[in-house]
C-alpha cells in the first residue's frame, strides 16, 4: 500500500496536453475517445481537444445517446460502440499474398509495419478484455503474430470510471471499476469546486519514463481520499447485476431451457453484440484473386457466430435456428469460455445490452434461466 | 507449450504426384513436398488444411500410412468449390498444406483387446491410417473387425484394398450397402446390422467409429446396447474450420475446439454434447 | 443331421415357445435349399411361407420399372425371412433371390395361419416375435431412407 502511494502523482488538467506531446515525440500513434457519428468512439487523436470534453453518455438496453455535461470533464462517460480489439485484432487484414508461376505458386507473408499505439482512456473492464484476448492470441498453443506485433508495442493509459452507467456491471464480473493491472499509467479525473486534476498511478517502468516528460507533482492524502471516495461510489452505481456463482454449471445444465425459445423470438441475429463485444474473437478468411487469376490473397476478417454460415459444413448449417445461435453466443461467453481459457469471457462492459437493437439484456437472460425451473429439467 | 506458429499458419508447398479417381465424386491425391528432404510425420486421425490456389482451404483427413512419411495422401470428396478445385488437380500442380492438426485414434489403447472399426462412406478415409497401424502390429490385438457401409456398390471406397483386407485370414471384414442393383451379391442394409454377426467380446473391445454424424449416432447406440463402454468408443467429429489452430472460433463444439481438442474424441468426453441439438 | 424340431428349438427366434408349440411349428416345416440366383419367392404372388435362413444370404428386390431392379435388403444366417404370410392380404411385397447357395427351413404359413386362428396362444406368441422383426426392419429401412452417405449439398 505504501509503495502504491509512492507511485501516485497528480497532473493538473492544464498540463495534460504535454502527455500528448511526449507520446507523439516517442513515436506513438495516440488512439483515444472522440465524438464521431453521435457516439464516443476510439480513433486516432492529436490533442486533448479531440477528446469528448464536456460530453457524457446515457445508456440503457437498446439505447445510446451522448449529451453535454455541466462541466468540462475529459473522461466523463463510459464505453462506446468501439473497443480496443479494433486495433489489436484488426477487422480486416491481409495475411499473405500468393503469385502463380506455371503450376507452382509463391506465398509471401504480410510483413507491413504496424504503428506503436498509445491507448488513452482504457477502462478497467477493457483492461480485462485485453488480458482475455492476450490469453487467446498469445498464451495458447499457437501465437497470433498479428496480435503480438501490435500488442508488444502498445502503451496503455487507463482511466478509472467514476460515473458508471445504465448497462455497466463490472462489479459483478470482478473487473472494475478500479484499474488494478495491465496499464503503464492510470488516470483518475477529479473535479472539485475550482480544482480539476488527475491522480496518476504508475504501472510500469515504461509509464514512469513517459510521466517524466509531463509536469506533475506528488499526490496529497486528501486527493487520494477523494479518489477512493469516487471509486467506492462508482462501485455502488452499477446499472446491472449478474449472479456468476456456478454460472457455468447453470448454463451447461440448461441447454434446452424454454428461455432460449423466448430470446429467439426477440433476437434478430444481427451480430451487433459480437461486433461491440471487446472479447469476441471469431474470424473468417477470404481467398481472393485478381482478374488475371495469377495473384491471390488471403484476408482475415471479423466474423460472428450469429451468421447462418458460421457453422456450415457440406450440406447445411449445424446451427440453423436463431435459438441455437443465441445459445451458442451466451453459453460460450459465460460458460464454455471458462473451460477454454480459465476465465469468463464477459467483462461486464454492458455494450451488448446497449447496442442490441431490440434491447436483449444478457444479465436478464441469465436471471430468467436461474429463476424459472425448466418444465423438463433433466435429473442428474 | 507455446510454439512459433509460422509452420501452422503459412501453407507449405506440395505437388501432385498423381490423382486417382476412387468413385464418381471422390479422388485421392498423392502429394510430395516441394522440398524433397522434408518428411511429413503425422498420427492417424489427424488432418491438414489443403489450399487450392485462389480458391481457398479445406480441412481434409490424412489417409496415408504413418510409416511412409515421404508421400502425403488425401482422399477428397467433391462437395464445394474448394474440394472441386482440388479434385481437378493434375500431376505437377501445386497445393498448399498446413498441418498436421488435431487429436488421433488411440490405437495403443486397443493393445491386447478386440478392436472394431465401424465406418461409413468417406469415413473410411480418416480411419485408414489407423487400420494400417493395426495391420502392421496385428499380433498386438485379439479379434480385429472392420465393418464398412457405403451408399451403393459404386461408392465403395478403396475397393481393391478392402478385397485385400478380406483375404487376411485373421481379419473379419464385412461390407454392406444401403441400396444395390441385381448385380450385387453382397450384403444390403445398414452397417449396424453387421455388428451382431461379427465375433468379438464387447467387454474387452475398443471401437473406432467414423462417418456422417447420423451414422455415428445410430452406431454408438448399437455399440452401447451390446455393452461397450463409452470410454472405449472413439469417434471423429467434424465442424466448420477456417484456421485449424483454435483462433477463428468456427469449429467449437460446446467448449471443445474440434481442431485442437478433436477431431478424435472418446465418447464419454462428448456424451453430453452429442445429445444436444444444433450445438 | 438335426431334425427340424431340433433346429427350431435351438433358434433364438423360437425361444420361449413351449415344446408343444415347437412340435406344431416343426410339423409345418421342411428343409429347403436354394442355389445362388434361384428365386425364393416372387413379388405379387401369394405369401404362404416364411423361412429361417440357416446358412447363406437372400436378397430382397423390388421392381423399379425404368430404374431396374433395386436390391433393398439382404437376409443372412440366422435371420427370419418373410412376414407377409402373417399380415393380410398375404402377398409378397418383394422378390427374394438367393444371393448365395442358401439352406433354409421353410415353414408353411398357410397351415400355420389356420392353426393360429384356432390356437390364440400360438398366434400371440408368433405375432409378438414377428412384430419385433418388423420393428427392426422398419428402423433399418428408415435409416437407409436417410441416405446418410449421400452428398446432400
Amino acid at each position: 500500500m505504501t509503495e502504491k502511494k509512492q507511485q501516485r502523482h497528480v497532473i493538473e488538467r492544464d498540463s495534460l496536453g504535454s502527455l500528448f506531446d511526449v507520446l507523439r515525440h516517442k513515436g506513438f500513434e495516440i488512439v483515444g475517445p472522440t465524438v464521431e457519428d453521435n457516439a464516443i468512439c476510439y480513433g486516432s487523436i492529436d490533442s486533448f481537444k479531440d477528446l469528448p470534453v464536456g460530453w457524457t453518455d446515457e445508456q440503457s438496453e437498446g439505447k445510446y445517446r451522448i449529451k453535454k455535461r455541466q462541466d468540462n470533464a475529459l473522461f466523463g462517460y463510459v464505453v462506446g460502440p468501439t473497443s480496443w480489439k479494433k486495433f489489436l485484432f484488426p477487422p480486416r487484414i491481409k495475411l499473405w499474398e500468393a503469385k502463380k508461376s506455371q503450376k507452382n505458386f509463391d506465398i509471401v507473408e504480410n510483413t507491413d509495419e504496424v504503428p506503436s499505439y498509445a491507448f488513452l482512456n482504457v477502462r478497467a473492464c477493457e483492461l480485462q478484455a485485453i488480458a482475455i484476448q492476450d490469453k487467446i492470441f498469445l498464451k495458447g498453443d499457437h501465437i497470433d503474430p498479428i496480435y503480438k506485433k501490435r500488442r508488444e508495442k502498445t502503451f496503455i493509459i487507463a482511466v478509472n470510471c467514476t460515473e458508471p452507467k445504465g448497462t455497466c456491471f463490472c462489479v459483478s464480473m470482478n473487473t472494475g471499476p478500479r484499474a488494478s493491472f495491465g496499464f503503464d499509467l492510470s488516470l483518475t479525473e477529479i473535479i472539485e469546486d475550482e480544482k480539476h486534476y488527475f491522480v496518476v498511478e504508475v504501472g510500469s517502468s515504461k509509464g514512469e519514463k513517459i510521466l517524466k516528460g509531463v509536469p506533475h507533482r506528488p499526490v496529497e492524502s486528501s486527493e487520494i481520499e477523494q479518489q477512493n471516495k469516487l471509486l467506492e461510489k462508482a462501485e455502488q452505481e452499477m446499472g446491472r447485476v449478474m449472479d456468476t456463482q456456478n454460472i457455468k454449471e447453470l448454463l451447461y445444465k440448461n441447454m434446452e431451457h424454454p428461455q432460449w425459445e423466448d430470446v429467439a423470438k426477440r433476437c434478430l441475429s444481427c451480430a451487433n453484440c459480437t461486433l461491440v463485444c471487446p472479447t469476441c474473437f471469431c474470424s473468417n478468411v477470404e481467398d481472393v484473386t485478381d482478374l488475371t487469376g495469377d495473384h491471390a490473397q488471403r484476408v482475415r476478417t471479423w466474423d460472428s457466430c450469429f451468421t447462418a454460415e458460421h457453422s456450415y459444413i457440406h450440406g447445411g448449417n449445424i446451427r440453423s435456428s436463431i435459438k441455437s445461435r443465441y445459445r451458442q453466443w451466451m453459453t460460450h461467453k459465460l460458460a464454455s469460455w471458462q473451460d477454454q481459457f480459465d476465465s469468463s469471457g464477459c467483462v461486464g462492459c454492458g455494450r451488448c445490452i446497449t447496442w442490441c437493437p431490440v434491447g436483449i439484456d444478457i444479465t436478464k437472460e441469465v436471471k430468467a434461466i436461474e429463476d424459472i425451473p425448466p418444465a423438463d429439467a433433466e435429473r442428474e | 507449450m507455446n510454439k512459433d506458429s509460422s509452420n501452422d499458419m503459412m501453407p507449405q508447398k506440395f505437388y501432385v504426384d498423381s490423382n486417382r479417381e476412387e468413385t464418381h465424386d471422390t479422388f485421392t491425391l498423392y502429394l510430395s513436398p516441394e522440398d524433397s528432404s522434408k518428411k511429413f510425420h503425422f498420427e492417424p486421425g489427424q488432418f491438414n488444411m489443403l489450399y487450392g490456389f485462389g480458391v481457398g482451404e479445406v480441412p481434409i483427413s490424412i489417409s496415408g500410412d504413418t510409416s511412409s512419411p515421404g508421400t502425403l495422401i488425401h482422399t477428397i470428396r467433391e462437395v464445394g468449390a474448394v474440394t472441386k478445385a482440388l479434385c481437378k488437380l493434375k500431376q505437377g500442380d501445386y497445393v498448399g498444406v498446413r498441418g498436421p492438426f488435431g487429436s488421433s485414434w488411440p490405437v495403443e489403447k486397443a493393445f491386447g483387446k478386440d478392436v472394431v472399426v465401424i465406418t461409413g462412406g468417406i469415413g473410411l478415409a480418416p480411419l485408414r491410417p489407423a487400420i494400417y497401424q493395426i495391420l502392421a502390429q496385428r499380433n498386438d490385438f485379439r479379434h480385429v473387425v472392420i465393418l464398412y457401409g457405403a451408399r451403393n456398390p459404386q461408392d465403395i471406397l478403396y475397393r481393391k484394398m478392402i478385397v485385400k483386407w478380406r483375404a487376411h485370414l485373421d481379419l473379419q471384414v464385412r461390407v454392406t450397402v444401403d441400396q444395390a442393383d441385381k448385380e450385387w451379391y453382397g450384403t444390403v442394409g445398414v452397417v449396424t446390422k453387421l455388428i451382431s454377426k461379427a465375433r468379438f467380446d464387447p467387454g474387452n473391445t475398443v471401437a473406432l467409429v467414423c462417418g456422417p454424424e447420423i451414422m455415428m449416432r445410430f452406431t454408438i447406440k448399437e455399440l452401447q446396447k451390446i455393452g461397450i463402454e463409452e470410454e472405449d468408443i472413439y469417434v471423429s467429429m467434424e465442424r466448420n474450420m477456417k484456421c485449424a489452430i483454435g483462433f477463428c472460433g468456427h469449429c467449437q463444439y460446446g467448449p471443445k475446439f474440434i481442431c485442437k481438442d478433436g477431431p478424435v474424441f472418446s465418447f464419454d468426453q462428448i456424451r453430453d454434447l452429442f445429445r444436444v441439438r444444433e450445438i | 443331421m438335426k431334425n427340424i424340431k431340433e433346429l427350431l428349438s435351438e433358434h433364438e427366434f423360437f425361444k420361449g415357445l413351449s415344446d408343444e408349440q415347437i412340435e406344431i411349428m416343426a410339423g409345418c416345416g421342411s428343409n429347403v435349399h436354394f442355389k445362388k440366383g434361384e428365386t425364393v419367392f416372387q413379388q405379387g404372388r401369394e405369401a404362404n411361407y416364411f423361412f429361417v435362413v440357416r446358412q447363406g444370404s437372400v436378397a430382397l428386390d423390388i421392381d423399379g420399372a425404368e430404374r431396374g431392379i433395386i436390391r433393398i435388403q439382404t437376409v443372412e444366417d440366422g435371420d427370419i425371412l418373410g412376414w407377409s404370410w402373417l399380415i393380410p392380404p398375404h402377398i409378397w411385397n418383394f422378390t427374394a433371390i438367393a444371393a448365395e447357395d442358401t439352406s433354409t427351413t421353410a415353414l408353411d404359413g398357410k397351415c400355420l395361419r389356420e392353426k393360429c386362428e384356432k390356437d390364440h396362444e400360438l398366434g400371440y406368441a408368433l405375432l409378438k416375435r414377428f412384430s419385433t422383426v418388423l420393428a427392426k426392419r422398419l428402423e433399418w429401412t428408415r435409416i437407409q431412407l436417410l441416405d446418410v452417405y449421400g452428398a446432400h449439398t
